[in-house]
This record gives C-alpha cells, sequence and structure tokens, in this order.
C-alpha cells in the first residue's frame, strides 16, 4: 500500500478542499492526516493519504492546478508507525516586536533540549510577531530549559512562556 | 461532613449493596456512544448494578476519574465520577453515581485539554464551566440531588453528562487545530 504525501498551496477560492478531496476519492485513496489553513490568506494544505501510485495521483490533481493558481505535490513516504516519543507535551508561547530570527533562536534552544516541535504556528499582525508551538520535551527537562528560553527571549526583546500540555484523562 | 457533601447526603458506593463487575470499554466509532442514552428508574435493580459496575471499572482504569454507561455499552443516563486526589480539584463530592443528570447551571466557561477512554489515540482542547450546578438522582435510594461544584470536578460531570447525551470531546473541541494526538497514555 502506497503512503503518499501531498501539497497543495495557492490562491485561495472556495471548494479547494471539496475539489482535492473528491479527486482522492475517486482514485480510491484514503485520506489520513491532514492540515490545512490560510498563510497570509494563501491556501496551504497537506496532507497523508493511502492508496495508488503517486504518478496517478499528481495526474489527477493537475487539472486544479490548470490556472496556475494552485501548485500540487504529490511525493510517495515511508509509512511512520507513529512510535510514541514518551516525552513530556509542553506549549511554547512566543510574542514581541518582529525581527528576523526569532523562531530560529527559540526553536534551535528547544532542539538543543532534545525537544521535538509536534506543532507549529506563526502569525504576523503588524508589527507583532507570535509564535506557538507544541513540543514533546524529555522527562524532567522543562525546569532549565524554561530559563534557557527566558534568555535567549530576553536576548531577542520578545517574550516567552513554556506551560504544561498535559491532556485530564475523563 | 464538609458543606461540598451535602447534595450527597450520607449516600456512599456501599449503599448500593452489590459488589460491581469490571466491564469493557467501548472506543468510538462505536454508535452507543453516539446516541443519546435513556432516562433511567434510579431504583431498579440493573440501575443499582450498573451504577456498581461502572465505579468498578473506573476504579480499575488508572488516572480515571469518571465513567459513563455509554462508555461500557449501556446507552443510559449513569455516570459514576471520583476526582479525589486530582491536583486540579478543588471542590470534591468523593465517589459517586447520578443517574438522570442535568445541568442547571453552568459558569465561568475555561478550556483546558481533555482525553477519554473512549476516544484513547486523541485529545482535544474544550470549554467547560469552573462553577457548575447539577442535578440528578441517586442510584439505590433514587433520592434527588442537587450537587454544586466548580474546577476539575465540574469539567468531569460536564464531560460524563456529555457521554449520557451522546456526546464526546470531539463534538465540542475548539476549533480545526485543537485536537492532538494523544502524546502519554495513562
Amino acid at each position: 500500500m502506497n503512503e503518499l504525501a501531498i501539497t497543495v498551496i495557492g490562491r485561495d477560492r472556495p471548494g479547494i478542499v471539496a475539489d482535492v478531496a473528491e479527486v482522492l476519492a475517486r482514485l480510491g485513496a484514503n485520506l489520513t492526516d491532514s492540515t490545512m489553513t490560510r498563510l497570509r490568506g494563501h491556501f496551504a494544505m497537506t496532507l497523508i493519504c493511502v492508496g495508488p501510485a503517486a504518478a496517478d495521483v499528481e495526474a489527477a490533481l493537475a487539472p486544479l492546478a490548470g490556472d496556475g493558481q494552485l501548485l500540487a505535490t504529490v511525493r510517495a513516504v515511508t509509512p511512520d508507525g507513529g512510535a510514541a516519543s514518551g516525552g513530556e507535551p509542553y506549549v511554547m508561547a512566543v510574542h514581541g516586536a518582529d525581527r528576523m530570527g526569532i523562531v530560529a533562536a527559540m526553536t534551535r534552544v528547544l532542539a538543543e533540549a532534545g525537544g521535538n516541535v509536534t506543532d507549529l504556528s506563526t502569525r504576523l499582525a503588524g508589527t507583532l510577531y507570535v509564535v506557538v508551538a507544541e513540543v514533546d520535551l524529555p522527562p524532567g527537562s522543562a525546569g532549565e530549559l524554561a530559563g534557557r528560553l527566558d534568555r535567549a527571549a530576553a536576548e531577542l526583546g520578545v517574550e516567552v512562556s513554556l506551560r504544561p500540555a498535559d491532556p485530564d484523562l475523563l | 461532613m464538609s458543606d461540598a457533601y451535602a447534595g450527597l447526603g450520607d449516600w456512599t458506593p456501599e449503599a448500593l449493596g452489590v459488589d460491581g463487575a469490571v466491564r469493557p470499554v467501548v472506543t468510538a466509532p462505536h454508535p452507543v456512544l453516539s446516541r443519546e442514552g435513556g432516562a433511567v428508574d434510579p431504583t431498579a435493580a440493573e440501575t443499582v448494578r450498573l451504577a456498581a459496575d461502572l465505579i468498578a471499572t473506573m476504579r480499575v482504569a488508572p488516572g480515571c476519574v469518571g465513567l459513563a454507561a455509554p462508555q461500557v455499552g449501556v446507552g443510559a443516563q449513569v455516570f459514576a465520577v471520583d476526582v479525589t486526589g486530582h491536583p486540579k480539584a478543588v471542590t470534591v463530592h468523593g465517589t459517586f453515581v447520578l443517574c438522570n443528570a442535568r445541568v442547571v447551571e453552568a459558569t465561568r466557561w475555561k478550556p483546558g485539554r481533555e482525553g477519554c477512554m473512549s476516544v484513547p489515540d486523541l485529545t482535544g482542547d474544550v470549554k467547560r464551566a469552573s462553577r457548575l450546578v447539577v442535578e440528578g438522582d441517586l442510584p439505590g435510594t433514587g433520592a434527588a440531588v442537587r450537587l454544586v461544584t466548580d474546577g476539575f470536578e465540574a469539567r468531569a460531570l460536564q464531560h460524563e453528562i456529555d457521554h449520557c447525551a451522546g456526546l464526546l470531546f470531539l463534538d465540542r473541541v475548539a476549533g480545526a487545530h485543537a485536537i492532538y494526538q494523544r502524546k502519554v497514555y495513562l
């Protein structure tokens, strides 16, 4: 069974998700995990599907990109078992005046502590820059990491917070 | 006895008078989880047995603070809750079971991330009232009770009452990017 990674990016309009999903359903490609948002107004969708050959999907999606407003890419990927990380889930939030290198500096601090970013959003709104990252941290590392994030944020002149994202089992 | 227990009177799980059996927990997409549970007679023997079974099943699941009848495959408005010892709990009524429960007042809504034994691989951000008044019937005696609670116990009650109405936390998730792969299975 082929596992395919598909990206669709371009000018937003109503119906893109329906168009893409229809093409995949027609080909017998089972849409598994997907995410879609608008990035500065651009339509941006990334998805994994299981089923047909990459070339067939690419050919079927080509008409959607025919007007030059959308770009669709398809590539085969190796299935990932989704192994449990064993890390502790945290949310890092950063905000402050926009400048070069905020994401690079803050995520480098996470990486050097063995943290794995599992979800990330960044937004520029006027001069305000916002970063929200979900990160799995090695057990027991959050306290020391928070200090290092504080120092990195101070150098950049931005604010940072790190808080547990532990779900409550009900 | 503190004021927090006033609503339950002297009800305890032992008052059910039967030993509960551990039942298997069903997981989504099982249809019973999406059907509104039926109202029950709180004094009926089968309701009392179900109440005891819910407590027994809740107690063997690590970290579990609540369990509703649909989660053991029974479409009925019965659930057990026990948030004793939970670090986020403020008001705690101990272990109890409610039948035919309904929310009568809900205020001070706050977001929080929830997981559910019946949706074992996902968590989601859900807004819940942190001040809550619930009315229902106690199994066995059938006494009508009015519970006033807050914080984590309030969240647990809303989650279980939702189960009895055929709703999962997935039905209340805060947005398209507010569901997550579960990272730690307790």
